[in-house]
């Protein structure tokens, strides 16, 4: 007991020191993120993002789900852009443009939420399985390769079609499936990371696993669990998408994946309202690209082999 | 050949690892899964009667075990719905997915090594400022929006291509397969199988790309270079033939989101397939019928996945002497 706490206190000015070169080492590599263009561009998009789905409210010209009528009293159905419904109507007469608006917010709280718990799920598993080895790391890679072994969509529409259609049931059924993909790295570089002698230092003065694990070995570990935080923000919103186009998404929301459904169930592809169904594509992509870009200038930086 | 019998066993886990997840799903959803089939006017007796003949009435474990054994002997049971047995409901179903798939899967890695191995040579040029964000952004856009794309241009607004389905209404054939070399099959199957395509290219694309790239620094390319072979020959006989092995790992991890993908890509084009059936079996609440066609894509999956290893151990014989 006294060997630990004096373990302990020689080890503290030393930690203290670690954890600067650790804050200055992610510092300098989020400086040259910054200088790449992908993910100066994957930024600002998710900038853009956000700040349209805060001030939504403000940027909606209508509400999103109200049915509007001309000044000839008929339900300004099919209409035109213009400048009083600016990407026109639906087959309804709401305002596409405001439900583009109102789509941002479900896609930021999706996409961000699933991403999180991925990210946070798969780096805790990977940490577990990679640091304890043994047992532990068997039955939690078996896990792994059960959650790939089943069909992601299919998986995702059934939990979400089944039970109440609900946008948690997206989320849960993303994070179900998709933490292996993190965990499997996470404990592959973890099995790297235990190996350095800094980590061992730390266990020979005394501490404990927990510490070691998220003082020690976590900061290591943090650039990857981004990584495959903000490619999982993609994966969540095209989920979504998909689950609401084939109709099992929640009609409160208005997503940019439940517009897609609706105007293909209204028939707008074969009356060309092209308005109609190509915004909240170009929107689902622009999300998902900003992931891809991230990751791949977040690449760049943490692998620079690959850059040469 | 342990690794093959290493590789079965792991495979046989798998599965019966999934139907367990399987039956719990269905099992525990919320809602009387005989909502749809028993009606409201039948008495508590009646109903009873035929939860029993369900074998609903029993507990949970034996109702498992019944499962499992109706599975092993490739009973999939009734579907609510259409009162047919669901096995050769999703048989019909099953052809129709695979070979959208795997035109879809053949377009996409055929073009994607190819424009990858290419593209890997102009690095810097203007092609390589265009196809590289292109390639991203079909990765990153809805399969089903893509597909409700290239519908309303070439079906509706063009009318080249017929709109939806695997065959014009009133068509009959003799077989299965000579349905599916007609030619009224393969018109219909153009825009779902490059809608599919599109959307997978990118993937192998990229990957060939950057594979290529690492590979083209390598000795035997300097090596083939001071032979004075032309650029062409050494990029497809040298250097594609070794960036290839990340491609196929690639090929069998997209395995599972190409057969899941295709959900909705069937869904877009009525594609009689195995997607378009589990969405439509789960908005009629018909149970049985759903699980089948779960059951069926896992199975399909994990069987591919199996095949996939088994010929990458053949290609690259440093992975099956490594694990065993």
């Amino acid at each position: 007991m006294a060997s630990s706490t004096r373990g302990c206190r020689m080890a503290a000015p030393d930690m203290a020191a670690r954890r600067t070169t650790v804050a200055s080492g992610l510092a300098s590599k989020l400086a040259r993120l910054l200088r790449d263009p992908f993910t100066v561009a994957g930024l600002t998009i998710y900038a853009v993002l956000i700040i349209v789905a805060v001030f939504a409210d403000l940027l909606m010209t209508h509400d999103p789900g109200e049915i509007l009528f001309r000044a000839n009293g008929r339900v300004a159905a099919n209409q035109p852009p213009s400048a009083a419904y600016l990407l026109g109507t639906t087959n309804l007469g709401r305002d596409v443009y405001s439900q583009l608006i109102g789509g941002s917010r479900i896609a930021l709280v999706v996409g961000f939420t699933a991403a999180i718990c991925v990210a946070a799920f798969g780096t805790l598993i990977g940490l577990l399985a990679g640091y304890f080895g043994g047992k532990l790391d068997a039955i939690l890679m078996r896990l792994a390769d059960l959650a790939l072994a089943i069909p992601f969509l299919p998986f995702a529409i059934v939990l979400a079609g089944f039970s109440r259609s609900s946008t948690t049931n997206v989320i849960v059924a993303v994070v179900l499936l998709l933490w292996p993909n993190t965990a499997r790295v996470i404990r592959a570089q973890v099995l790297t990371v235990k190996e350095r002698a800094y980590v061992e230092a730390a266990r020979v003065t005394g501490a404990s696993d927990a510490r070691i694990l998220f003082v020690h070995v976590a900061p290591n570990i943090l650039p990857l669990t981004f990584l495959y935080g903000s490619v999982a923000i993609g994966w969540a919103i095209l989920t979504e998408a998909a689950v609401s186009f084939v109709g099992f998404g929640d009609a409160k929301n208005i997503s940019w994946g439940y517009m897609l459904q609706d105007a293909f169930v209204s028939q707008a592809l074969s009356r060309g309202s092209w308005h109609w169904f190509v915004p909240p594509g170009l929107c689902i992509i622009l999300v998902v690209i900003a992931g891809f870009f991230i990751a791949r200038g977040a690449e760049d930086v943490l692998f620079p082999k690959l850059r040469s | 050949m342990s690794y093959l019998l290493q590789r079965l066993a792991h495979s046989l886990v798998l599965l019966w690892a999934v139907v367990t997840i399987l039956f719990l799903m269905f099992r525990l959803m919320p809602g009387n899964p005989m909502a749809a089939y028993i009606s409201e006017a039948l008495n508590d007796e009646q109903q009873q009667l035929i939860m029993a003949q369900f074998g609903l009435d029993r507990p949970l474990h034996e109702q498992y075990l019944i499962y499992v054994w109706n599975l092993a002997q490739g009973n999939l049971g009734t579907s609510f719905f259409r009162r047919e047995p669901v096995w050769s409901i999703i048989l019909s179903a099953l052809p129709n997915t695979l070979v959208l798939t795997m035109t879809g899967l053949v377009l996409a890695y055929a073009f994607g090594i190819l424009a990858g191995a290419w593209l890997a040579t102009k690095r810097g040029t203007l092609a390589e400022g265009i196809l590289v964000p292109m390639a991203l952004a079909t990765r990153a856009a809805p399969e089903f929006w893509l597909g409700m794309i290239l519908l309303t241009v070439f079906a509706f607004s063009l009318g080249w291509l017929p709109a939806g389905g695997a065959n014009s209404a009133g068509m009959f054939f003799d077989s299965d397969l000579h349905r599916i070399f007609s030619r009224d099959f393969l018109l219909h199957l153009i825009l779902p199988a490059v809608t599919l395509a599109l959307y997978l290219q990118g993937l192998p694309l990229l990957l060939m790309r950057s594979t290529m790239l690492e590979v083209l620094h390598d000795e035997f390319v300097t090596m083939a270079r001071i032979k004075g072979l032309s650029e062409w020959r050494i990029t497809l006989h040298h250097a594609a033939r070794n960036a290839l092995l990340p491609v196929v790992t690639a090929f069998a991890l997209g395995l599972g989101a190409t057969l899941g993908g295709n959900v909705v890509v069937e869904t877009v084009f009525s594609w009689p397939g195995l997607g378009r059936l589990l969405v439509t079996a789960v908005s009629q609440s018909d149970y049985p019928l759903a699980q089948g066609a779960f059951f069926v894509i896992a199975v399909v999956l994990i069987v591919l996945n199996l095949v996939v290893d088994v010929l990458y151990g053949l290609l690259d014989p440093r992975v099956s002497h490594g694990r065993s």
